[in-house]
C-alpha cells in the first residue's frame, strides 16, 4: 500500500500526515505504532529498531486510533483508571484533574455508553494526556470534537511539545498548534 | 512509575470481572444451559435413578463443556471491537501474562459458576454424595482446560467473519481428551472406585494448556492486528 515513505520526528516536533481518503494514513500510523509490520523497512526509536524491544517502545508511546478504546460499561473514571493504570501508577486526583481539563468533570461517574461521540473523543484525549508517553500518535484526533474541543486539544498538544514531546497527527485539516510550526507530510 | 506486571494482571483480572458482572447475562447463560440439559435428560430418557446414575458422568461433562464453550466468543471479541485490544498491545506489558490474566478472569466468570452448581444438578441425576468432590475437581480442571484452549481459539478467530463457528471447530477436538478422562473420573467415583488416575491426567493437561496457551494467545493477538 505504502511505498518509499521516510519520516523522522524529533523532540518538540509535530508532524501532520495529510493525504486523501484511503491513501494509507492510518496504515502508516499503525506501522509507526508497531501494530503492523512493514513488509520492507522498519521503524527506529532513539536509534534502535522498535522490534528489538517492543514493550519498552510501547511504554513511551501513546496511540489514539480510529476507535476511542473505551469500555461502554465502565464509567469515564474507570476507563482512565483501567487503561492508564496498565502503563503507570496513576492517582485518583490525577484522573479527576485530567477529566476536568477535557471538560468531563460532570460525567466522570457516568458509563461511557451514555456519553456522546465528542465526549468519547475527549475521554480518549484524557487517556493520551495521562499516559506520560513522549511520542503521541494521533489518528484523526479532531473528529467529532466541537470548536472548543479542537482549541483545547491543540493547546494540550502544544504543552506536550513544550515539554519536549513529539506528536504525529493524521488529519484532513492542517492542525493549528499554538506556538509551534506544523511540518506537513503529504502521502500520495 | 511504570506499573509492575503483577499490578497490571490484577487490574485486568478485576476489570474483566467487573465488566462480566455488569453484563451478568453472559455469566448466567452457561449456568442456565447446564441446568436445562441436565433437567431434560431424565425427561427424555428415564426418571429411574439407577439408569440415570450410569450416564450421569457423561451427561454432566458434555453439558458443562458445551456450556463453557458458549462464553468463549466474548473473551476478546469486545476488546477487539472497541479498540481496547490495541491499547492492551501497546501498554508496554508482556502480552502473554496479560492474556493469562484475561483467561483467569474468563474462567472465574464462566467456568467457576458451572463447577459450583454442578453438585446440585448431579444429585438430581442420582450421583452419590461421595462422588461430588471428584465431579467438582474434574470439572474445575476441565473448564480450566477449555478456557485456556478456548482463549487461543478466540484470539485466532478474531476479526474473522463467522469466527464463532470456526471457534467451536477449533476448540472442541482439542478438548476431547479432557472429556474422555473427566467423564471417566466421575464414572469411576460414582461406582465407588478411586479416580486418582484420570484426575492426575486431567491435572497434567490443565498445567500443559495453562502454560502454553498464553504464548499462543499473545502471538495470535499480534497477528489479529494485521
Amino acid at each position: 500500500m505504502l511505498r518509499g515513505v521516510s519520516l523522522e520526528v524529533t523532540a518538540g516536533q509535530v508532524v501532520h500526515i495529510a493525504g486523501s481518503n484511503g491513501v494509507g494514513k492510518t496504515t502508516l500510523l499503525r506501522v509507526l505504532a508497531g501494530l503492523l509490520t512493514a513488509e520492507q523497512g522498519g521503524v527506529s526509536w532513539q536509534g534502535r529498531p522498535v522490534t528489538a524491544s517492543f514493550e519498552a517502545y510501547a511504554a513511551t508511546l501513546a496511540y489514539l486510533g480510529h476507535s476511542d478504546a473505551l469500555k461502554a460499561d465502565f464509567t469515564a473514571r474507570e476507563n482512565l483508571c483501567h487503561e492508564v493504570g496498565l502503563r503507570r501508577d496513576v492517582t485518583a486526583a490525577e484522573i479527576d484533574d485530567a477529566l476536568a481539563r477535557v471538560g468531563l468533570a460532570g460525567c466522570r461517574d457516568l458509563p461511557a455508553r451514555v456519553l456522546s461521540a465528542g465526549q468519547h473523543r475527549r475521554l480518549a484525549m484524557a487517556r493520551v494526556m495521562l499516559s506520560a508517553a513522549s511520542l503521541w500518535i494521533l489518528d484523526e484526533p479532531f473528529t467529532n470534537l466541537d470548536h472548543v474541543g479542537v482549541v483545547l486539544l491543540s493547546g494540550v498538544i502544544a504543552e506536550h511539545l513544550d515539554a519536549g514531546g513529539a506528536v504525529i497527527i493524521a488529519a484532513h485539516q492542517p492542525p493549528a498548534i499554538p506556538r509551534h510550526t506544523v511540518r506537513c507530510v503529504e502521502l500520495a | 512509575m511504570q506499573t509492575s506486571i503483577t499490578q497490571a494482571m490484577a487490574l485486568i483480572y478485576r476489570g474483566d470481572l467487573i465488566l462480566a458482572f455488569r453484563r451478568w447475562e453472559q455469566i448466567a447463560q452457561p449456568v442456565v444451559f447446564l441446568a436445562m440439559v441436565t433437567t431434560l435428560v431424565p425427561l427424555a430418557l428415564s426418571p429411574e435413578l439407577g439408569e440415570l446414575r450410569e450416564i450421569a458422568g457423561g451427561v454432566l461433562w458434555i453439558a458443562a463443556l458445551l456450556a463453557a464453550l458458549l462464553g468463549l466468543e466474548f473473551l476478546y471479541r469486545t476488546d477487539h471491537a472497541d479498540g481496547t485490544l490495541e491499547q492492551m498491545l501497546l501498554s508496554g506489558q508482556p502480552l502473554a501474562l496479560i492474556a493469562l490474566a484475561k483467561t483467569a478472569a474468563h474462567w472465574t466468570a464462566s467456568g467457576l459458576p458451572l463447577v459450583l452448581v454442578s453438585p446440585l444438578l448431579a444429585v438430581g441425576l442420582g450421583v452419590p454424595a461421595n462422588a461430588l468432590v471428584v465431579l467438582m475437581t474434574s470439572l474445575a480442571l476441565g473448564t480450566g482446560i477449555l478456557s485456556s484452549l478456548g482463549a487461543v481459539g478466540a484470539a485466532l478467530t478474531l476479526g474473522l467473519r463467522r469466527g464463532s463457528v470456526l471457534l467451536s471447530l477449533l476448540v472442541l477436538p482439542l478438548a476431547m481428551p479432557a472429556l474422555i478422562f473427566g467423564a471417566r473420573a466421575v464414572d469411576m467415583a460414582i461406582h465407588g472406585e478411586v479416580a486418582r488416575g484420570p484426575l492426575l491426567l486431567l491435572g497434567a493437561m490443565f498445567v500443559l494448556s495453562l502454560t502454553l496457551s498464553p504464548l499462543a494467545v499473545a502471538a495470535s493477538l499480534k497477528i489479529s492486528q494485521e
